[in-house]
């Protein structure tokens, strides 16, 4: 696997020379590899808005440098624009920035603004529509008659119709129903298997991002305080409840029965290697 | 960006001017206003002047902050000040072309600008000295006389004070929307003035959709605590005239009354 995105030395301060200055991310250092999927998980305030919002060019780094492909993305004017369009970011509450008459139009605008021809946005429109479980037929309603799932849906297929190699989602879930929760992520799943995108997420939940990613990217006060495999990132879970994490409600089950002297593997994430864990050690006893 | 636009600043501070009850303020900067229209000559300008020192002395508030409030008035400043230099009768002291500066120009464009500079700066001390809720408090509490002619004195305040605390949230909504559509790929800065405008449409709708939810919202809330308007409500911050507040007024009205009499003597 090729690394896609370098992040380099990346530092970011907010308001500097004036009394509200604040470093958000402070060299901050890692590779996204081609087509993989990303979970970014950290404690509110440390830094994980900031450090998405520099991968796509709309932040400048303070201090450091973001490679997109090799090339950085600061090196002219065209190829900060080109990274608007290949990196598709989805921001928290999303739908908050639909604004046309009809979902088409909505959804449409990404496309549009990278100057494709009608045919071509229309069938990224449709192909968008489909990658979020939306039916054709909302594509004639206004936006703002739909429901709040829908909404959300609708704004991310705006994002997804850009057809960005990179997609970000920032806290894709919050706010809905643990239906619509559920549903969403196996939308996003799917998507990644269908184009072979990379895929970051940004994410509160643990059990999100645990399910998900094959790495995680743990911040803590703007720096990076853990990257690896999920597996890896839990087998820390004492450092993670210091720094205001949780460790996934599996992971927390298997720490507890540790404790209690069971002999389980405490870094356990998933359902699949937690049943695993539990008939190896049924059979185990029975064999006593 | 939009971050740094000054909109009624306050400076929280703890000083004898901060402490005046907002009422006291309030009249005392409308006594200087009138004042300033009264000034004629050097004398009366120089009493409004030392006036606004004393204040600002005793305010602790940078000067640096003040003059910095005169900088989006300069255009006006400047275009006053040229239009009497030259537009001005009487005696002609310097003529080229079609222009003449007159000494009675001189005089008016530099009372002008001293007139407009005295103004603004002593209503910017008035904002920067006075929370944005006592500011309100203070108007509700002058304008309830009018409460006898069925004017929503209480209404109109409150309406003040819920604009004056969403301010920055929408500014800070209209951040997020910028960049949500950047992602997108919307460009605000290229094209010609109608390209300009069309581009603002997505950030305009969805700022409007949410300044409304917000309304709803905040209306919701509201009335979920039973708020019914003015009628018999009571305050958490009682206004009370001090001593210090009758002196500042005593002050204010010595000012105005020598301003009056130095016009009649033209000075």
């Amino acid at each position: 696997m090729a690394a896609i995105i370098e992040v380099q030395n990346l530092s970011h301060t907010y308001s500097i020379g004036t009394p509200f200055e604040h470093i958000a991310v402070d060299h901050i250092s890692f590779t996204v590899e081609k087509g993989e999927f990303l979970g970014v998980i950290g404690h509110t305030g440390s830094g994980k808005s900031t450090l998405i919002q520099h991968l796509n060019g709309l932040l400048k780094p303070t201090e450091g440098d973001i490679l997109l492909g090799g090339e950085s993305i600061w090196k002219d004017k065209e190829t900060t624009r080109a990274a608007r369009f290949r990196v598709g970011l989805v921001f928290q509450y999303p739908e908050y920035q639909l604004f046309e008459e009809t979902v088409y139009k909505d959804i449409a605008f990404g496309p549009k603004n990278m100057g494709l021809e009608d045919a071509e946005i229309r069938n990224r429109v449709l192909r968008a529509v489909g990658f979020v479980g939306l039916d054709e037929a909302i594509l004639d309603k206004s936006p703002f008659d739909l429901s709040g799932g829908q909404k959300r849906r609708v704004a991310i297929a705006g994002v997804i119709a850009m057809e960005p190699e990179i997609v970000i989602f920032d806290e894709p879930t919050a706010g809905l129903d643990p239906a619509g929760c559920a549903a969403l992520l196996d939308n996003i799943r799917a998507y990644q298997r269908a184009t072979q995108a990379t895929v970051l997420m940004v994410s509160h939940s643990m059990d999100d991002v645990a399910s998900l990613a094959d790495r995680l990217l743990v911040l803590n006060q703007g720096k990076v305080e853990m990257l690896g495999a999920p597996k890896e990132v839990f087998s820390h879970a004492a450092r993670l409840t210091q720094i205001g994490l949780a460790v996934p409600q599996i992971t927390a089950l298997f720490l507890r029965l540790r404790e209690l002297g069971i002999d389980v593997d405490p870094s356990t994430y998933s359902v699949e290697e937690a049943v695993h864990q539990l008939l190896l050690l049924k059979g185990g006893s029975a064999d006593a | 960006m939009l971050k740094d636009i000054t909109l009624g600043q306050y400076f929280p501070g703890d000083t004898v001017v901060h402490r005046l009850d907002p009422r006291t303020k309030l009249l005392m900067v409308i006594l200087y206003i009138v004042a300033l229209f009264l000034c004629k000559g050097f004398v009366s300008y120089g009493v409004a002047l030392a006036f606004l020192i004393t204040a600002v002395v005793l305010s602790k508030i940078r000067p640096k902050a003040l003059f910095k409030g005169l900088k989006p008035l300069l255009i006006i400043i400047i275009f006053t000040a040229v239009l009497n230099l030259f537009y001005t009768d009487g005696t002609v002291l310097v003529k080229f072309w079609i222009f003449k500066i007159t000494r009675e120009g001189i005089y008016n464009a530099f009372f002008l600008v001293l007139r407009i500079m005295l103004l603004v700066m002593g209503t910017f001390l008035l904002t920067y000295t006075t929370s944005p809720i006592a500011l309100t408090d203070g108007l509700e509490s002058l304008l309830s006389p009018l409460k006898k002619l069925h004017f929503p004195v209480h209404e109109l305040a409150m309406m003040m004070s819920i604009a004056l605390r969403f301010i920055p949230t929408l500014i800070e909504e209209t951040d997020k929307i910028i960049s949500a559509q950047k992602a997108r790929g919307a460009d605000f800065e290229t094209g010609n003035i109608f390209r300009r405008a069309k581009a603002l449409i997505p950030i305009l709708v969805p700022l409007f959709v949410s300044a409304f939810r917000r309304a709803d919202e905040l209306a919701t809330a509201m009335e979920c605590r039973c708020y019914h308007g003015g009628k018999g409500r009571t305050k958490l911050k009682q206004l009370r005239y001090r001593r210090r507040d009758v002196f500042s007024l005593l002050l204010g009205v010595a000012v105005l009354a020598g301003i009056i009499v130095l016009r009649r003597f033209g000075l």
